[in-house]
């Protein structure tokens, strides 16, 4: 675009503006990011109220009461009880911690591994880099939900199998977005200086490429573990995810579907409410990394 | 123009060869084709079977074997139902064709709507709210949306105001003994649609947005502008235009993420399409059913991949020329 | 060449607010063009050049607050709404860009947007006859088949045929001012003159008035009548182009003359003149006159107290320095 496009001046301007991406200034710009701040303040608790569910939850996981059955929300039972006299709230947070741990585990493993691949395939280009690309067309091509029941039902559904079938999936998004990145910092001065001076490619690979891919992955990390907590909470709702004693949001919701319709709606709503404030959370997050690392980008 | 369609489609067929083996591969691999015969106790039949389909042989063999039937439309009968595969297939088929099609319809139309309100009024209120409701459309469960709508927009109003009827159907395409098109298959499929498109509509509108703010800020609407062209023509004419090439290209792309919503959603209106017929053969581990599936809908995704491709260069005539 | 004033620009400024404060980009630019002449505006990037130009059509981005007044055969421009100036625009004054690749509409027809020009301002033709000025305007600039060209898209012409396609679309309706940004510079050299050729029959057989926008002094020199020569946002010198070159009043325009590669030059182990240092950021504009950082003829005290004022040296030629006829003392 000429330099002086309609919106030209701005980008004339921006560029006398210049800002270096260290990495203070990088923290900088994302705590300006007020959304990106809350929803990591938000998801930071969800975590800790999950993971430390033994502590903070106020009634014991899987404690019934025939007695009781199912009550809307209370003094006593906050978000109500379920069908067995449950409490609620403390069911959702231990299933939550199944939920949030697949989704973290699948978001860092397929992050891994698909650094690994796509950084080797663009780095080493070639006919590596493009049996690569072929690979990863084929994972779009075959049905992703498909793929993932058949796996998950074929080796066992437990929450082992699904982070391995979800990670299985998920890493070819990562390792398109890397290769990409990588492709065009290869082409970069500094890898050639690098290299003039000596360095081996394993060195160059870690030492050069890696860091400033990091904004990359952050972006695509925080994407993973979004997809990856949408992904689990579908396959346990038709069956092929956490199998009970082990709950998960998306198990809850399967039960829940039967309440349709009746006073205990409620319990439909507030497993599928955390998985939203979750997801939104760190979809949030993601933008406001994305913003810190490129702030005259295109903001979608 | 028709050598890039011939090219393309010529590509694709290996693509597809390649994926229907590892489909093959990984199918056969998890699951056993003669659990249900083994637990029969008929050792002929089990040895019948495994001769038939190669079983003691390689995988490649096993390979070419299947499909050599596939090909000729031998696609075996269901462990489960005892039909022929190739009618449980077909009579699947229309349900999802029908509910693919109204929540593309749909979705693209809102979606591309959504992106030029989006576009042309910036930052203003309706951009904003339309921003936070792509937000949440992203961010929930569709099967969750989907019930949710069933709770809001059919039970309730029908508990609520007494009536004999839920306003919108939620169960199937078709009320007992009904079809064709007329207001009762509309009523049943406003839910389902509406559950299939949020997600979609969520992320197309975003991107279509970014795509026409890129293109309101081109040189070449500045260039409109200086000639002294309306606004509504440059949005129309000149904006849209532009965008419509990579519009289409990612709604075609997300064809694959159709299959998946297509799946559960069909689930929860209990619909008997594809997806039903998927999740039922896979609990019933009828791998008979399970692979001619998957490679149906890899043909169709591969169909959608291509049909984006030539939308692509017949909206972009850059494209044309490679 | 009449006399009738056919546009007038006074004390113009434009500034755009920023994250960073109010980035001045042109700062009361004065300036008036007689009808059927030929101005250049010469300045390096981020002179103000364009956006002065874009201020005249009134194209600057919705952010650019303006102040000042450009007359245009007497009415005023400044302050009229979209719709007021889309009369102006494209049928009185019209713009030819400096890059026609992205300056083209890629996914229309030539054609397509040749009629464009001409229907939006001529909805009485009928299409036939839409589509005949098209293809004549194709004939004008020199465009061979110009029949088969219509349906052709702007990625399928060469950079020279492209921006011949754009400064046919940009006279179809005959405006009064023409106004070429740059039109040159995204072209090959043997390509540039053909280009300026072009603009030089089309102003021969219309009567148009071209306001030239370029860097480049060269194309000023065998073009223009009069020459602006701008410089962070200010007019410093203003002159008809003889006494330009010849008479420099400003060190800028000096530095400028200096830094022409030239093959008619005493020594080849000379090296290529360069002005030191860059142009003042839009944000944070030195007080007193803004090339005085980098003038070797600036007095402290004198130039950079207050911007200087408008001198005249000689006939219609005006320079802003506060050392005119001091400075060339000196360089000698």
């Amino acid at each position: 675009m000429s330099g002086a496009g309609l919106a030209g001046s701005e980008e004339l301007l921006a560029e006398q503006d210049v800002q270096q991406g260290s990495g203070r200034q990088l923290l900088q710009r994302f705590l300006k990011h007020r959304l990106a701040l809350t929803s990591l303040i938000v998801l930071l608790l969800l975590m800790i109220v999950c993971f430390g569910a033994d502590w903070v939850a106020p009634y014991p996981q899987g404690q019934q009461d025939l007695l009781l059955g199912p009550t809307p929300p209370s003094a006593e039972h906050l978000l109500g009880t379920d069908e067995l006299g449950r409490d609620f709230l403390s069911e959702i947070l231990y299933a939550g911690r199944i939920s949030l741990a697949i989704g973290l585990f699948v978001a860092l493993l397929s992050t891994l591994v698909g650094t690994t691949l796509g950084a080797l395939a663009g780095y080493l280009g070639g006919w590596v880099g493009e049996l690569l690309m072929r690979i990863t067309d084929l994972f779009l091509i075959v049905p992703a939900i498909a793929l993932l029941a058949v796996i998950v039902q074929g080796l066992g559904p437990s929450p082992v199998t699904i982070v391995f079938a979800l990670t299985a999936l998920g890493w070819t998004y990562i390792a398109r977005v890397v290769r990409a990145q990588v492709l065009s910092l290869r082409e970069k001065d500094f890898i050639d200086a690098a290299r003039g001076i000596g360095a081996s490619n394993l060195r160059i690979i870690i030492a050069h490429l890696l860091p400033n891919l990091a904004g990359v992955l952050a972006v695509g990390m925080s994407l993973a573990v979004a997809s990856a907590i949408i992904a689990e909470s579908t396959l346990s709702f038709l069956g092929f995810g956490v199998q009970s004693p082990q709950t998960s949001w998306g198990s809850m919701l399967s039960q829940a579907a039967g309440y349709v319709g009746t006073p205990q709606v409620y319990l439909l709503y507030f497993p599928g409410l955390f998985i939203l404030v979750t997801v939104l959370a760190v979809n949030f997050i993601g933008d406001g990394l994305r913003d810190a690392l490129d702030p005259q980008g295109k903001h979608l | 123009m028709f050598t890039f369609i011939i090219r393309r489609v010529l590509y694709s067929i290996p693509v597809i060869l390649v994926a229907s083996f590892v489909l093959f591969w990984a199918v056969r691999s998890t699951f056993d084709p003669l659990a249900k015969l083994r637990q029969a106790q008929d050792p002929t039949a089990v040895a019948r079977e495994i001769e038939r389909l190669g079983l003691d042989r390689s995988i490649l063999e096993q390979y070419f074997l299947w499909l050599r039937s596939f090909v000729t439309g031998d696609w075996g009968t269901s462990s489960r139902t005892g039909s022929p595969v190739l009618q449980l297939i077909g009579e699947a088929l229309w349900p999802t064709i029908q509910l693919a099609f109204w929540g593309l319809l749909v979705a693209v139309i809102v979606a591309g709507l959504v992106s030029v309100y989006s576009a042309v009024r910036r930052y203003s209120l309706g951009d904003n709210l339309l921003t936070g409701a792509a937000y949440l459309g992203i961010a929930m469960p569709a099967f969750w949306f989907g019930l949710i709508l069933i709770q809001t927009f059919a039970v309730w109003p029908k508990q609520q105001f007494g009536l004999a009827e839920p306003p919108l159907y939620f169960i199937g395409l078709h009320s007992p003994g009904q079809d064709g098109f007329d207001l009762d298959y509309i009523r049943h499929l406003v839910l389902p649609v509406a559950a299939l498109m949020i997600a979609l509509v969520a992320t197309w509108s975003r991107f279509g947005r970014a795509a026409m703010l890129d293109a309101m800020s081109s040189d070449y609407v500045r260039t409109a502008r200086a000639k002294g062209v309306p606004r509504r023509q440059i949005i129309w004419r000149h904006a849209v235009r532009n965008s419509l090439a990579p519009f289409v290209t990612v709604v075609a792309l997300d064809a694959a993420v159709l299959i998946g919503g297509l799946v559960v959603t069909e689930q929860i209106f209990a619909i008997p399409g594809m997806g039903r017929l998927f999740l039922d053969s896979l609990v019933a581990g009828d791998v008979f059913v399970l692979l001619p599936w998957m490679i149906v809908v890899a043909i169709a995704v591969v169909i959608c991949n291509l049909l984006a491709d030539i939308g692509y260069a017949l909206l972009d005539p850059r494209v044309r020329l490679r | 060449m009449s006399t009738d004033i056919l546009l007038e620009v006074e004390h113009l400024s434009i500034a755009f607010p920023t994250a960073t404060g109010l980035a001045r980009t042109v700062e009361d630019v004065s300036f008036m063009l007689r009808e059927g002449e030929t101005l250049g505006i010469v300045g390096e990037s981020g002179s103000g050049k364009s956006m002065t130009a874009m201020a005249i059509m009134g194209i600057l981005p919705s952010t650019a607050v303006v102040t000042g007044s450009i007359r245009f055969r007497g009415r005023e421009l400044v302050g009229l709404s979209d719709d007021e100036l889309r009369d102006v625009r494209g049928r009185q004054i019209a713009i030819v860009f400096q890059d026609a690749l992205t300056a083209l509409n890629p996914v229309m027809t030539v054609g397509d947007q040749l009629i464009e020009a001409v229907r939006v301002h001529r909805p009485d033709l009928s299409v036939e006859q839409r589509r005949a000025r098209a293809i004549e305007l194709l004939t004008l600039v020199g465009i061979p088949s110009p029949e088969q060209r219509m349906a052709r898209y702007p990625h399928e012409f060469s950079g020279g045929m492209r921006q011949r396609v754009m400064i046919g679309m940009s006279i179809a309706n005959e405006p009064d001012l023409l106004i070429a940004d740059e039109p040159t510079t995204a072209l090959d050299v043997t390509v540039q003159a053909q280009i300026l050729d072009v603009l030089r029959e089309v102003q021969a057989r219309t009567g148009t008035t071209v306001m030239l926008i370029t860097h480049d002094l060269g194309v000023v020199a065998g073009t223009a009548d009069r020459v602006l020569v701008m410089y962070a946002g200010g007019v410093v010198e203003s002159a008809p182009v003889e006494p330009l070159f010849y008479e420099t009043a400003h060190p800028y325009t000096a530095g400028l003359l200096a830094s022409l590669p030239r093959l008619d030059r005493r020594s080849r182990d000379e090296r290529l003149f360069q002005i030191p240092g860059q142009p003042p950021v839009s944000t944070a504009w030195p007080p007193g006159c803004r090339f005085a950082p980098r003038c070797r003829y600036a007095v402290a005290g004198r130039c950079d107290v207050a911007v200087p004022p408008a001198v005249e040296v000689g006939d219609r030629h005006v320079a802003a320095c506060v050392r005119v006829g001091e400075w060339q003392v000196e360089a000698r």
